[in-house]
């Protein structure tokens, strides 16, 4: 491919993925036919970069910045499994969040260039929600970093966090550095994590993430102790947490994971370089942390969805919603897939939150779309992950707090969440 | 301001070519997408050290990545806004710091036989010569 018998996209494909390899210090690549990235996708801004450097089509776009190649190429459709994870506004509801026109016109054009592609428009940052489900021992190639943990962790497959580039790089060629999370040796533990304080609530496993992330850094947990039983919600926002405070892309939970049965297959019979404690004081440390920014109990703003609420989750909020009405000076939306979001109308979800008052949105989210109710200036979230992103991005303050505290802010206009 | 001589420190290379410049040194890791204005080169993270503080025309010493697979994505906009770091110096190599360097294409180090971070202090003069992977720290000396 590097010689460019297979075109001058897969020549560019493979040149950046060899300097990537380089970089890393890799000695291979492994074939890779699942991939999940942001392919071609560009804002306005970035669109009119090109148009003045180059081109402003979306191959233009696709070979330059995605490429990383100093000329267009023209761009044949990919192979394999790849899908498109979230973008900038909701197909429908961008006008409430504050996009124009211009810039809605150009999403659907990227979107229609990614589907003639071949790359699936899942348009989510939880793939495996939408139709994007690993085998275990599958080596994938994906980005958005809630997605790699837990395709590595709770799925058992094998990926890198990989960045645009790379994800595109790989769905024209098949290839991906063979380092890092692809090789056994890599995804044994280093650090256990002794839990001492029972954590059941989604709202618990989010608040332990965002301690693991911060103890470890891009290191892999394991985790013993008083951990309630798994399920979804909980590991996607462990997951979440644990890599937007630290670079955590793997953590194991004995005796729930697929790679760990027991301590010693978890740490591949190593001794873990630290054993870190979570008890009752890092629980509340934890809690006053990701409440550090807010002041004002006057909630304008209650963004639910990070990640990508899975239909449980939205049935839960519209049973808190149901029959209420939410303040007057507040807003409820919620993100998840469009996948996703098809189930929640057919069970009635999204008119009984919109009766409420809330909307339930899809493809972005409040950080990724940079997309605000008009003049929010304090709000509440139930994940994390988006307290640690949007006060950061968008200059907000966030209170943190469960799922129900979030939607009696939205119900009251007031914070009133405490740590229970 | 003087300069003592050079103290010389060596790796490998990242990405390959020369570029000097004043030092901005941090210890913790760095966040690209949500933790960068790509347009200006700030950092953005609330509780980072360097909130508020810009690495454009910078030799960035810092320990790696963390954070959202965007980091590529965001180093690379700055490259585009001509608010990139001269070179990058870092000690941990993650998929995201090795991808961001790349599409960077700024002269970038690791794996050196002294600590950067301890060695090297913001405000120090830095040549990186990143094909033959030297660094070497002229010390800004106080007076």
């Amino acid at each position: 491919m590097l010689d460019g018998a297979e075109g001058p996209a897969r020549q560019k494909a493979m040149d950046l993925l060899v300097r990537y390899g380089e970089a890393l210090g890799a000695e291979r690549f492994v074939d890779t036919s699942n991939i999940a990235g942001v392919p071609g996708s560009s804002t306005l801004a970035l669109r009119n970069y090109y148009q003045r450097n180059g081109g402003g089509s979306f191959e233009d776009v696709f070979s330059r910045f995605d490429l990383d190649s100093d000329e267009s190429v023209p761009l044949p459709p990919v192979a394999g499994n790849c899908c498109h994870l979230q973008g900038g506004m909701d197909p429908e509801l961008w006008a409430e969040q504050g996009m124009s026109r211009a810039a809605f016109e150009h999403q659907q054009q990227d979107e229609a260039e990614v589907a003639r592609h071949g790359i699936q428009v899942l348009k989510t940052c939880t793939p495996y929600l939408a139709g994007n489900m690993p085998a275990f021992g599958e080596h994938c190639a994906w980005m958005e970093s809630s997605a790699v943990v837990f395709c590595n962790s709770v799925m058992g497959a094998r990926t890198n966090t990989e960045g645009r580039e790379s994800t595109s790089a790989a769905m024209l060629t098949g290839k991906i550095p063979d380092w890092g999370f692809h090789r056994d040796e890599c995804r044994h533990g280093t650090h256990l994590i002794q839990v001492d304080v029972p954590v059941e609530s989604v709202m618990d496993w989010g608040m332990l993430g965002y301690f693991i992330g911060d103890a470890v850094q891009e290191n892999i947990p394991v985790l013993a102790g008083k951990l309630g039983p798994p399920n979804l919600a909980r590991h996607k926002h462990l997951g979440a947490a644990a890599s937007s405070s630290g670079g955590v892309e793997m953590y194991h939970i004995v005796g729930v994971t697929p790679e760990a049965a027991s301590l010693d297959a978890a740490m591949g019979s190593k001794k873990p370089v630290a054993t870190i404690h979570y008890g009752p004081a890092e629980r509340r440390r934890v809690y006053e942390l990701l409440n550090a920014n807010a002041h004002d109990p006057h909630v304008d703003y209650v963004m639910l969805g990070c990640p990508h609420a899975s239909i449980e989750q939205i049935g839960e909020a519209a049973r808190l919603l149901a029959g209420k009405k939410i303040h007057s000076g507040s807003s409820l939306w919620l993100f998840t897939s469009r996948a996703v979001k098809s189930v929640a109308d057919l069970h009635g979800y999204t008119k009984i939150i919109r009766d409420a008052g809330g909307l339930v949105m899809t493809d972005t989210c409040s950080a990724v779309g940079r997309a605000l109710p008009n003049g929010t200036k304090v709000v509440a979230l139930d994940s994390a992950k988006q307290v640690h992103y949007l006060p950061a991005i968008m200059g907000v303050q966030a209170w943190f707090g469960s799922t129900e505290d979030c939607i009696h802010a939205a119900l009251t206009g007031h914070w009133s969440g405490e740590l229970r | 301001m003087s300069v003592a001589p050079g103290v010389i420190l060596r790796g490998r290379t990242v990405v390959g070519g020369c570029a000097e410049g004043e030092a901005l040194v941090t210890r913790e890791t760095i966040s690209g997408w949500g933790g960068i204005d790509p347009t200006t080169g700030t950092i953005i993270e609330t509780r980072h050290p360097l909130h508020g503080v810009s690495f454009k025309n910078k030799i960035l010493v810092f320990p790696g990545a963390k954070g959202s697979s965007a980091w590529s994505a965001a180093f690379h906009v700055a490259r585009l806004a001509g608010a990139a770091p001269k070179a990058m110096i870092f000690t941990v190599m993650t998929t995201k710091v090795a991808l961001g360097a790349v599409v960077l294409r700024a002269p970038a180090v690791t794996d050196l036989d002294q600590d950067p971070l301890t060695v090297i202090e913001t405000g120090d003069w830095v040549r990186v010569d990143a094909d033959l992977g030297i660094v070497e720290v002229f010390k800004r000396v106080k007076i």
